[in-house]
């Protein structure tokens, strides 16, 4: 098991946490997000229903938006622009 | 994904009959079993409130620290002070279970090595227990390290005995309530040598408030207003004022940019930034709300049939059905009458080592003190099950449940995370829950100490997990 962060096309990135619980989920979202610029866009997905409360008051709280939140087979997705 | 809900709602229906059928099948062994299924049905409650509300006190000061999110921080504070309050009127109708735990710098060290362990794990030791109704394994290593350091933390003895004081052995020795060959580990002489001597205090009960008149009004004030009320508003307004209020006038500003307006802030905006604070994770403080009341509801149904059987421990109930063996010296086992969680965990890990061979009896903590019944008569383990079913039901009905296997890291972070929890809450006497949250809310001011120290060890816990991060991501951002 082993975190993914991959940079998935212009202005694009991709963190795959699944398989980890908290607080290693909210922690991996808050430093990817201080690592990409400003309007890129972060695709997270986690399987960890606890970390989802945490972090969605985290990028409400950082001034980031979450353009869509979904769920695939056990896995949740959020697509967070940083603002 | 229809079928997966259906299947989903199928397990919640199973997991919920089949408590109902245990509770029946206790109720019709002996009424006296009562008893223990009220233990069941407030831990289902517990569980289903934790795991809706994501209510794991690791979170409190983790995610304040290392996410700057102070959800959970909230939820804590919100369900202290409704629980205090509900304390009150039982406490001054005599209808409370509640007893103050000595008063000492054991529940600040104890709370900081419990702080680390729960950010470690992954969640504290209710939180543990709610994760793994989640399916969550991580939890189920954290609950084993909770339960085996506890039990081998409290039993060992030889050469550990060594580095205690001289002072502490004397006086443990010279005690006359607790048979000589039960002063045997370590813990023993900690605790009979150094713990019972410090005072348990509960602020309505010291001098300062005994010309107070009127029961209500003295353990308001004692208790709940000076105790929890006060200083958890003073750490809402610290939260905020560390953590909240700059990002929050900042977003104000940009609001009044955005309009064309002067941008000026003023009180009112701190006042609305504190009530955002408050309400921005409205399921995290419902449940904060909720779970405090029913904590207070638990201590008066456990009282209120304790006054039934005219008893003031279950083991009183199990010698008169006859489970002897089940007994202390004291003729006691562990029945906290309130929520509480560890020496259950603790209880379950002994019964495992002595059914190899180990002979766990032989000390304070299990031989005088809590005793080691058997499993299926143990109120407050079958608490602890209660929450895991509790969770498991609300998290099948939520689609959230997914077994998910430790690797790796994990494994790691688990165990260890667990065995500090185990080590810290014995070194305290409770977790979380007993040492801090029933403590604070029943007017024990020693409850803050082993909060400010999860609140250290939680600090402490996130420097190592923020380093730990750090270096793997460097290594993922090496590619581009």
């Amino acid at each position: 098991m082993a975190m993914k962060f991959e940079k998935v096309g212009d202005g694009k990135y991709m963190l795959d946490v699944c398989g980890y619980v908290c607080p290693h989920p909210q922690i991996y979202t808050k430093k990817s997000l201080e690592k990409i610029d400003e309007g890129d866009i972060l695709e997270l997905v986690f399987d960890n229903p606890s970390s989802g409360e945490t972090i969605i008051q985290m990028i409400d709280q950082g001034g980031h938006d979450l353009l869509e939140k979904k769920e695939e087979g056990g896995k949740l997705i959020y697509i967070i622009e940083k603002g | 994904m229809e079928n997966i809900e259906k299947r989903n709602q199928l397990w919640a229906f199973i997991v919920t009959g089949a408590l109902i059928l245990i509770s029946l099948l206790y109720y019709s062994s002996n009424i006296y079993y009562i008893y223990l299924i009220v233990y069941i049905w407030f831990g289902v409650a517990y569980g289903m409130m934790l795991q809706y509300g994501r209510f794991c006190m690791a979170s409190a000061s983790r995610d304040l620290f290392a996410a700057g999110v102070p959800r959970m921080a909230v939820g804590v504070l919100i369900a202290l002070i409704f629980f205090s309050l509900v304390s009150v009127v039982l406490a001054a109708t005599n209808m409370s279970t509640f007893h103050a735990g000595p008063l000492g710098t054991h529940e600040l060290i104890g709370g900081v090595v419990f702080g680390v362990g729960m950010v470690l794990a992954g969640g504290c030791a209710s939180g543990s227990l709610y994760k793994i109704g989640e399916g969550n394994g991580t939890s189920i290593l954290s609950i084993m390290g909770i339960s085996f350091g506890q039990a081998i933390f409290v039993d060992v003895g030889g050469i550990f005995n060594k580095l205690l004081p001289q002072s502490w052995i004397d006086a443990a020795q010279a005690t006359t309530w607790v048979p000589k060959d039960k002063i045997t580990s370590w813990f023993d002489h900690y605790f009979l040598g150094n713990i019972v001597f410090k005072k348990n205090i509960i602020l309505s009960d010291t001098e300062a408030f005994s010309g107070m008149s009127g029961d209500i009004a003295r353990n308001f004030f004692a208790n709940s207003l000076i105790n929890t009320i006060l200083p958890t508003i003073l750490v809402l307004f610290a939260i905020y004022y560390f953590f909240m209020r700059k990002g929050h006038l900042k977003r104000v500003k940009k609001a009044l940019k955005k309009e064309g307006k002067e941008e000026t802030t003023g009180f009112g905006d701190d006042v609305r930034g504190m009530w955002n604070m408050i309400t921005a994770s409205e399921r995290t403080t419902l449940m904060g709300v909720l779970i405090g009341i029913t904590a207070g509801i638990h201590i008066l149904a456990m009282k209120g049939m304790q006054n039934k059987f005219g008893i003031s421990n279950f083991g009183e109930l199990l010698a008169r059905m006859g489970h002897h063996e089940d007994l202390s010296t004291m003729g006691k086992i562990f029945d906290p009458g309130y929520w509480y969680i560890t020496t259950q965990e603790a209880q379950f890990a002994g019964w495992v080592m002595d059914k190899v061979g180990w002979d766990v009896k032989d000390d304070v903590f299990f031989g005088v003190m809590n005793g080691l019944p058997e499993l299926w008569r143990n109120p407050a383990l079958w608490m602890s099950l209660g929450i895991i079913f509790g969770a498991m039901i609300m998290s099948l009905l939520n689609k959230e449940f997914k077994w998910k296997l430790p690797k790796g890291e994990l494994i790691v972070w688990g165990l260890g995370g667990g065995l500090l929890m185990g080590i810290g809450a014995r070194i305290a006497l409770g977790c979380n829950i007993g040492a801090f949250f029933i403590r604070v809310a029943g007017g024990d001011p020693g409850g803050w100490l082993f909060g400010i120290g999860m609140v250290i060890g939680g600090y402490g816990g996130v420097r190592f997990f923020n380093w730990w991060t750090d270096r793997k991501m460097a290594k993922e951002m090496e590619a581009f």
